[in-house]
């Protein structure tokens, strides 16, 4: 039987404010354990909740970035449940009015075709603690530092077909909350994780089949492997006759598996209730606006500035818009330079990002600025210099030796554009290599490459390639 | 709507509240009693009317992001039953 994939994704965005949701407790990463949880986090009795504006504003920022609804009265409700990490005893949360309504995300196929993928909706919510389950006496062992983060959780619907849509779907969410400077996207701190509601259906089925939901997905590369698991273990428990249970799955990623953590039907009583702490949260139409006006040229449309205007191929383009820094940064190169796009492109892709990684630095650690890179594809440009001492004089900014036209005086790296010294250099190869330069005349077209190399290597390549290869030819079929 | 002898050991439950045996059927009849005013309210015409999610008719207040608390670990700890290397202990819980 041919199969259908049917994936919805719910993505928990840590909304990047300093302090917590609904109290003054510092977010920040990494403290001292339950050092950050205060009588509000901790839910003492006799505490009340005050929500967070950053919250609010980043939570409408998302929402306009996506086209949606944004709800005029959002409401908080109380998602009953018990666990150790969840000292109220319920997580205050979002249920009927959420404050993202209906939106859309277009991702992009393996066959280059968008796909347009709604959002059903976005909501506020708070995260819970930790759970230490080393051994503590036989007990476990809470930190509440996390308790009262604010989290945006938001919700696709179920319209995504494979695992590399899933993938695709999640990857442009992670570049476009980072545009919004709402969430730091760090997925090994936990800033940006995902859920997957996965089920299969033979083809051409209208109904939905049962879905399991698969946690614990914290890198784009698990995704990929935990959904493409899944749909292998559904499909071969309904092809061995068998029935999907409506389930919670962890991934474990050790040994690329799911396995069932919890049966969903009793814990799914969480019996939702209006907070009656918090009162509906309401935006008006100016505070809209207002936010609208904050908003960043978002990656889809620098994408298609940078194809049209600027002239890109679409992979390059999509390479530099996947962060917004990394955008930023070519674009400087662009204006430093004066040069061609795709020049300026293959600088800031090939040699910087690869020197980037090798060196364990990112695009914002850069040791070599954008204006300094621009100085030197600048001197590319107007071939000063060749593409190949461009790589010398690179690694010589790497290190701080100064700038593109600095270095280029210092080491004495100008290009030789003097055609008399040159052809005195040609004339010598030639008469050195007589057997190479008779098979050239014989039409071997090979021996161009080895004549332009002795050219450049003799003139420790400060000659022009193009001026050389041009000589030569003069020299050999003139 | 009556509560049956279940419903109520559910309610419990959920709450994780220990309830004995004999006092199911007073709860039984005590819940299902809130139940019928519930219902009663239920018949009250209310077209035209738009929900309120809070009886106070006003919007939730907002304060500015700003970290106000300090780290008060050691006075919260004082009152916990277990902890152990600055973590709250609690009867293991395992998944």
């Amino acid at each position: 039987m041919q199969w259908e994939t049917v994936i919805g994704l719910e993505i928990h965005a840590q909304l990047a404010t300093k302090s917590k949701i609904f109290s003054g407790a510092s977010t920040a990463y990494g403290a001292e354990p339950n050092t950050q949880a205060c009588a509000v986090d901790l839910g003492l009795p006799g505490v009340l909740p005050v929500l967070n504006k950053e919250v609010v504003r980043m939570a409408v920022k998302f929402g306009l970035a996506i086209d949606a609804e944004i709800t005029p009265r959002s409401v908080f409700a109380r998602k009953n449940y018990f666990y150790p990490d969840l000292p109220k005893g319920y997580q205050t949360s979002q249920m009927d009015h959420p404050i993202v309504g209906v939106g859309r995300l277009d991702i992009v196929l393996e066959d280059g075709t968008t796909k347009r993928i709604g959002v059903t909706r976005a909501h506020l919510e708070e995260d819970a603690g930790k759970s230490l389950h080393e051994d503590f006496q036989g007990m476990t062992g809470i930190d509440l530092n996390r308790a009262g983060t604010p989290l945006l959780e938001i919700v696709s619907e179920p319209e995504l077909s494979s695992a590399y849509e899933a993938v695709a779907y999640m990857k442009k969410l992670h570049t476009l909350v980072r545009y919004l400077e709402i969430c730091d996207g760090n997925m090994q701190e936990g800033s940006f994780r995902c859920d997957a509601n996965v089920s299969v259906r033979p083809v051409g089925q209208q109904a939905l089949g049962t879905r399991a939901e698969v946690k614990n997905l914290n890198s784009f590369r698990f995704i990929e492997r935990a959904i493409n698991h899944e749909v292998e273990r559904q499909i071969d428990i309904l092809e061995g006759g068998g029935n999907i249970i409506q389930e919670t799955r962890l991934y474990d990623s050790d040994k690329d598996e799911t396995r069932s953590m919890r049966s969903k039907e009793e814990a799914n009583d969480y019996r939702y209730f209006p907070c009656p702490d918090l009162l509906p949260v309401v935006v008006e139409p100016s505070y809209l606006d207002e936010v609208a006006k904050t908003l960043p040229e978002l990656p889809d449309i620098k994408k298609a500035r940078f194809i049209d205007d600027i002239g890109l191929k679409t992979d390059a383009a999509d390479v530099l818009v996947s962060s917004r820094e990394l955008a930023d940064y070519f674009e400087v190169v662009l204006k430093t330079s004066g040069a061609e796009a795709k020049i300026c492109a293959n600088w800031v892709i090939v040699e910087l990002s690869g020197a980037l990684n090798k060196n364990s630095q990112n695009i914002t650690s850069s040791p070599v600025s954008a204006e300094l890179l621009g100085g030197l594809v600048k001197r590319i440009a107007d071939n000063t210099i060749s593409g190949k001492i461009a790589k010398q004089v690179f690694a010589a900014m790497w290190d701080g030796e100064g700038d593109a036209d600095s270095i280029i005086e210092a080491k004495d790296l100008k290009q030789n554009t003097d055609s008399g010294a040159i052809e005195a250099v040609i004339d010598e190869i030639i008469a050195n290599n007589p057997n190479q330069a008779e098979e050239l005349r014989g039409g071997k077209d090979k021996m161009m490459g080895f004549f332009v190399g002795q050219v450049m290597k003799a003139t420790q390549g400060k000659a022009n390639p193009a001026q050389v290869n041009q000589m030569l030819k003069n020299k050999i079929f003139g | 709507m009556s509560l049956e002898k279940a419903d109520v050991e559910k309610i419990a439950h959920l709450a994780r509240l220990q309830i004995s045996e004999q006092d199911v059927p007073e709860y039984a009849r005590d819940l299902s009693s809130i139940l019928a005013l519930v219902e009663q309210m239920g018949a009250v015409d209310t077209t035209g009317i738009t929900p309120m999610a809070h009886p106070l008719d006003i919007a939730q207040r907002l304060r500015a992001d700003e970290v106000t608390e300090e780290n008060q670990r050691e006075k919260f700890q004082a009152i916990a039953p277990a902890t152990e290397n600055h973590l709250f202990l609690v009867p293991k819980v395992i998944e």
